[in-house]
């Protein structure tokens, strides 16, 4: 028993075409009250079907009606979807007079919410269904349907999988004492089994943070002394790919100031007002802003006036820098240079003209590469999908640190199962999974024992 | 005209009538023979993991179990005292003889408690209420509570190998109706196998080709009140030997001979107690499985062979035996056999172990769904316990999962049913750092006293432990040590580090290696030893002892959550539905038990508690 919600599921007033979808007991019966066509109680189910909506005698739009019956649907009720011709008037009264016929205005994201709850699709997967819709870049779309198809899912099972063994084999040495054919637990293999976790977990953790950063884009500084370009350098990146430039609040301190989206990565530019006002960001915000900035940021654009010697400013930058998440840049090289690539060997170095928008394809590389985007291999999307399901791998991982450090205190068998235990339930949170009889299946199943 | 009525005289049956007639209840144990009385059918040892925890709770609740088989032991072992002291577990070998014998004494002394020898093959029912039972032989007598406690005995079967009897284990008469009658009454009847191995002569062993396994050589008994236990020199040993290849090539070769592959059993089997026949066909790469040789009794001459249970016909039984190590020249006494038997569905159970669809009908072990003698007392002593409360009018006693391993098993039971026999394992009990062997008194005691099976001097000892633990921590906390060269000299020898100053011997307690009974080298701790035992575990697992509490908590909250018994799942909005279903076919006391069926997810039980508290404002 649940009852029937409805909404528009394109974006109103754009298209030719915009459809209404409905689910719940009364989908079908409520949408034939104001159906002029075929008799949709009676046809089959997964039918397309034409006709028009009628309000008392009054015909409101010419539409295609689809018939989707429970279970094979989106949320496994009953489904009618409406295709109504676009344009707002029309399809707002369609919905009118679906309101009107009793049912309800869907809030948002109830009906992935309704898939979810009738065992559809599983947490992960309604969860990248939400990142599907809000991909940002190819990235992010790729890494939410990876998600969808259950990579997120299947990466937390099986690494659960070999964390039940282990329990199991606790388990079956504390439940059958005096079996001595089964594999003991001992301080070194334990040690040895938890440590292989702990690597496999922190892989896990680090490739997701790293895919996330894609996903959600880039925190993106430009520095440098007055006069070598930075605003240009931007103005660039920003006019190529027609970033929408608007204020756009990100975490409470920082201000996200652009997008540019590139191919595959976003890039958030921070504090962009600064230099495009008066192009002197270091001497502005005092040398404590610009340290936090760049210690913020996970990509820092440091541009050089290649044509000139290092200053003292230059040199107090380049020691604050971290080289691994820096790109200098040595600007204007269309006329005569002085500094040479070769003398920053600990750096990522471009060389750019920005003037003829030269060297800029080799700055979007060189961002690529920094981010291991050159080579894409989809073997490594199944990631953890957002900041939920990380904190709870971190919650995890810290767990078993802890395990790892009882185990060669000595901590008897009973406490490291308690606590491989908690880590289980932990990680089970991720998909909606529980431990509770998991354990007892894989010790029956791995074990011989009994009288 | 009785108050109760309890039906069967096996573990469960004893522990029923016993807290019955305890509690002042007219109470009559029918039974098919009274020399079988607490029969020990299968294996000739109580207790062990989980299982020994439960013995020592029915001691605390004032049940039967711990004391007479402290009586009755033949070897006492202490398990897994290196994995913790949650898991310790107490297993004792039981004279096979002896332990009815107590047994019946007990009974036959007991007030209030007639013993009637009968098969009971129908229920007096009216409105829904039990009034009675019928014997064999047309018999009607009255009650106003009935508890069936009827093993293995409805509609049994004997099988070996192609040969199926109709008869209970002895060649007992089974019951023949009484399931029937559960089924028109609209009980789910499943039907389960267990088996047993063979019995063999104690001297034509050869006992040089197997290995022996003592027992632990320490003054320990199951209850707190027994004051003897048994001498060291008195336990009697087990022995160890293998299958091997040639074994289980005889059981491959003849597999089709025995009565589960040859398709001649219709029940299930339980995982934790595979017959020998399916451990070598599942695990088949293993190269040998191990076998306990097990005395039965000072009285007889028969060895049980633990690992060897099996339905193979007996000519097979007997090339099985003599291709094993030791066992070359063995003599059978008996044969093993797997035997059928009828269970009704406990989801049909109230947690009181009162069926939900026969008013004061109680159901307790075997018939359950259960195995093990364990399991069954302690279903047993909870039938009898709520079944006099409730004639007495007083709130029923049920033990959450927090608190005894007996509410883990008969929560369990009710809220997930069984598949296959169900056995306790110390897996299935979520907060066992809390259900140790050690503290059962401590847990239940009060609990037993209430309900009054407990007697006030047994009481009295345990408010005087009580108070010993609090000034044992006070005496630990205030008690300084310094780093002399004596404690640091100590300290060094059991592998610690040196003191630099001075610490609390409660301190001193929390580093692992530190225990009690090496302290005392160096500095008097005068306490009883039951006393240290407990502070030291609260001292030295603190950290872990905390954190179960916590989660237990997190449980309880929902736990104090009460679904009422009328409750319409249809209008629960937003529900699964196969949460649903679940819902309405067990129908939960409280939002902790809905929490805890197979098929109900978190969301779910997000959206009912919801349904809950709107229900109430309204």
């Amino acid at each position: 028993m649940s009852d029937t919600i409805c909404a528009v599921a394109t974006k109103l007033g754009i298209g030719a075409i915009s459809i209404i979808r409905i689910s719940g007991d009364d989908a079908i019966s409520k949408v034939n009250q104001i159906f002029q066509g075929k008799d949709l109680e009676q046809v089959e189910s997964h039918t397309i079907h034409y006709g028009y909506i009628k309000k008392e005698n009054e015909i409101i739009d010419e539409v295609l009606v689809s018939i989707m019956k429970a279970p094979k649907t989106f949320t496994r009720e009953d489904v009618v979807e409406i295709n109504c011709h676009g344009g707002i008037l029309s399809t707002k009264k369609v919905l009118e007079l679906l309101l009107q016929e009793g049912i309800r205005l869907a809030s948002p994201g109830e009906f992935t919410k309704r898939a979810f709850l009738n065992g559809r699709i599983d947490l992960t997967q309604a969860e990248s269904i939400m990142d599907l819709i809000e991909s940002k870049n190819e990235t992010a779309r790729r890494l939410a349907l990876s998600s969808l198809r259950g990579s997120t899912k299947k990466l937390v099972t099986d690494f659960r999988e070999k964390l039940k063994q282990i329990i199991a084999s606790i388990e079956v040495n504390i439940d059958y004492p005096e079996y001595h054919d089964i594999e003991e637990m001992t301080v070194e293999n334990l040690s040895k089994y938890v440590k292989e976790l702990e690597e496999n977990l922190d892989k896990i953790i680090q490739n997701s943070k790293d895919k996330q950063l894609l996903k959600t884009g880039i925190k993106t500084v430009i520095i440098g002394r007055p006069n070598v370009g930075k605003s240009s350098i931007l103005n660039a990146l920003l006019e190529e790919e027609k970033a929408i430039v608007t204020d756009i609040a990100g975490t409470t301190r920082d201000v996200v100031e652009g997008e540019v989206t590139l191919s595959n990565l976003t890039l958030l530019m921070m504090d962009t007002a600064g230099i495009r006002k008066t192009d002197d960001v270091v001497e502005k915000m005092g040398v404590e802003k610009s340290l936090r900035l760049m210690n913020d940021a996970e990509l820092v654009l440091a541009v050089l006036d290649g044509r000139c010697k290092l200053e003292e400013e230059d040199k107090e930058l380049l020691n604050q820098l971290n080289p691994q998440k820096t790109i200098l840049i040595l600007n204007k090289q269309d006329e005569p240079q002085v500094l040479k690539k070769e003398d920053f060997p600990s750096f990522h170095v471009v060389k750019t003209t920005t003037k003829q928008e030269n060297g800029l394809d080799e700055l979007k590389q060189e961002i690529d590469k920094m981010f291991h985007q050159e080579q894409i291999d989809e073997n490594d999307d199944a990631i953890l999908f957002n900041a939920r399901q990380v904190a709870l791998a971190e919650q995890a991982k810290t767990i078993l640190k802890e395990v790892a450090n009882s185990i060669s205190q000595g901590v008897e068998l009973d406490m490291i199962s308690l606590d491989l235990q908690e880590i289980l339930n932990t990680l089970g949170m991720i998909t909606g999974d529980t431990y509770q009889d998991e354990i007892l299946d894989t010790l029956f199943a791995n074990f011989c024992v009994g009288k | 005209m009785y108050n109760v009525i309890v039906v069967g005289g096996g573990h469960a049956g004893c522990e029923a009538c016993l807290a019955c007639a305890r509690m002042g209840q007219k109470t009559l144990l029918v039974t098919g023979n009274i020399k079988n009385i607490a029969d020990m059918p299968c294996n000739p040892s109580i207790g062990g993991p989980a299982k020994g925890i439960v013995v020592r709770e029915i001691d605390a609740l004032g049940g039967e179990m711990a004391r007479n088989t402290d009586k009755a032991s033949l070897q006492m072992k202490l398990l897994n005292t290196k994995k913790g002291p949650a898991v310790w577990a107490l297993r004792a070998q039981a004279d096979k003889i002896t332990y009815p014998k107590e047994m019946l004494k007990t009974l036959s002394s007991q007030e209030n408690l007639e013993i009637k020898e009968s098969l009971v093959e129908d229920l007096i029912v009216e409105n829904q209420k039990i009034q009675g039972v019928v014997l064999e032989d047309g018999t009607k007598i009255k009650a106003q509570a009935v508890i069936l406690t009827t093993g293995t005995y409805l509609k049994a079967s004997i099988l070996v190998g192609s040969d199926k009897k109709s008869e209970g284990p002895h060649g007992e008469r089974p019951s023949r109706f009484l399931s029937d009658r559960l089924k028109e009454l609209g009980f789910t009847i499943l039907r389960l196998k267990t088996g047993t191995p063979p019995r063999i002569e104690k001297s034509s062993i050869d006992y040089d080709k197997t290995t022996i396994e003592e027992g632990t050589k320490e003054n320990l008994t199951f209850s707190y009140d027994s004051k003897t236990s048994l001498a060291s020199s008195l336990q009697i040993p087990c022995f160890l030997t293998y299958t091997n290849e040639k074994t289980h090539q005889i059981i491959m070769d003849n597999l089709k001979k025995s009565s589960m592959y040859g398709g001649y059993v219709e029940g299930v089997g339980p995982r934790y107690c595979p017959s020998i026949e399916d451990k070598v066909v599942r695990f088949h790469d293993k190269e040998r499985h191990q076998l306990f040789l097990e005395p039965e009794s000072i009285y007889y001459d028969d060895i049980y062979i633990q690992g060897l249970s099996t339905s193979m016909p007996h000519d097979i039984q007997e090339q099985i035996v003599h291709s094993i190590k030791g066992l070359e020249h063995a003599k059978f006494i008996k044969y093993a056999y797997a035997i059928e038997y009828d269970a009704i569905d406990a989801k049909q159970l109230k947690p009181t172990l009162e069926t939900k669809l026969v008013e004061n009908l109680f159901t307790a072990g075997q018939i359950n769904g259960t195995s093990g003698y364990e399991e069954a007392a302690g279903q047993g002593l909870i039938a009898g316990i709520n079944a006099s409360l409730r004639l007495q009018g007083k709130e029923p006693l049920i033990l959450k999962r927090n608190e005894a391993y007996i509410g883990v098993l008969i929560d369990d039971l009710v809220t997930k049913g069984v598949k296959d026999p169900y056995r306790l394992l110390t897996s299935r009990a979520e907060y066992r750092l809390l259900l140790r062997n050690d503290n059962a008194d401590l847990r239940l005691r009060e609990y037993g006293y209430q309900v009054g099976l407990i007697d006030d001097e047994r009481y009295q000892k345990l408010k005087e432990k009580q108070k010993q633990i609090e000034k044992c921590m006070e005496y630990l906390k205030e008690e300084k040590v310094t780093p002399s060269e004596k404690i640091n000299l100590f300290l060094e020898k059991i592998g610690s580090t040196k003191l630099q100053t001075g610490l609390s011997l409660y301190e001193l307690l929390k580093r692992p290696e530190v225990k009690i009974s090496l302290l005392e080298e160096v500095v008097a701790i005068p306490f009883e030893k039951d006393v240290k035992e407990e502070v030291e575990i609260e001292i030295q697992y603190e950290g872990y002892i905390k954190k179960a509490k916590k989660e237990a908590e997190k449980m309880l909250s929902l736990e104090n959550v009460k679904i009422w018994e009328d409750i319409n799942y249809q209008e629960v909005g937003n529900i699964a539905s196969e949460a649903r279903q679940k819902l309405e076919e067990i129908r939960p006391l409280t939002l902790g038990q809905a929490s805890r069926i197979s098929g109900v997810n978190p969301s779910d039980i997000a959206v009912l508690s919801i349904y809950l508290k709107r229900k109430k404002y309204e």
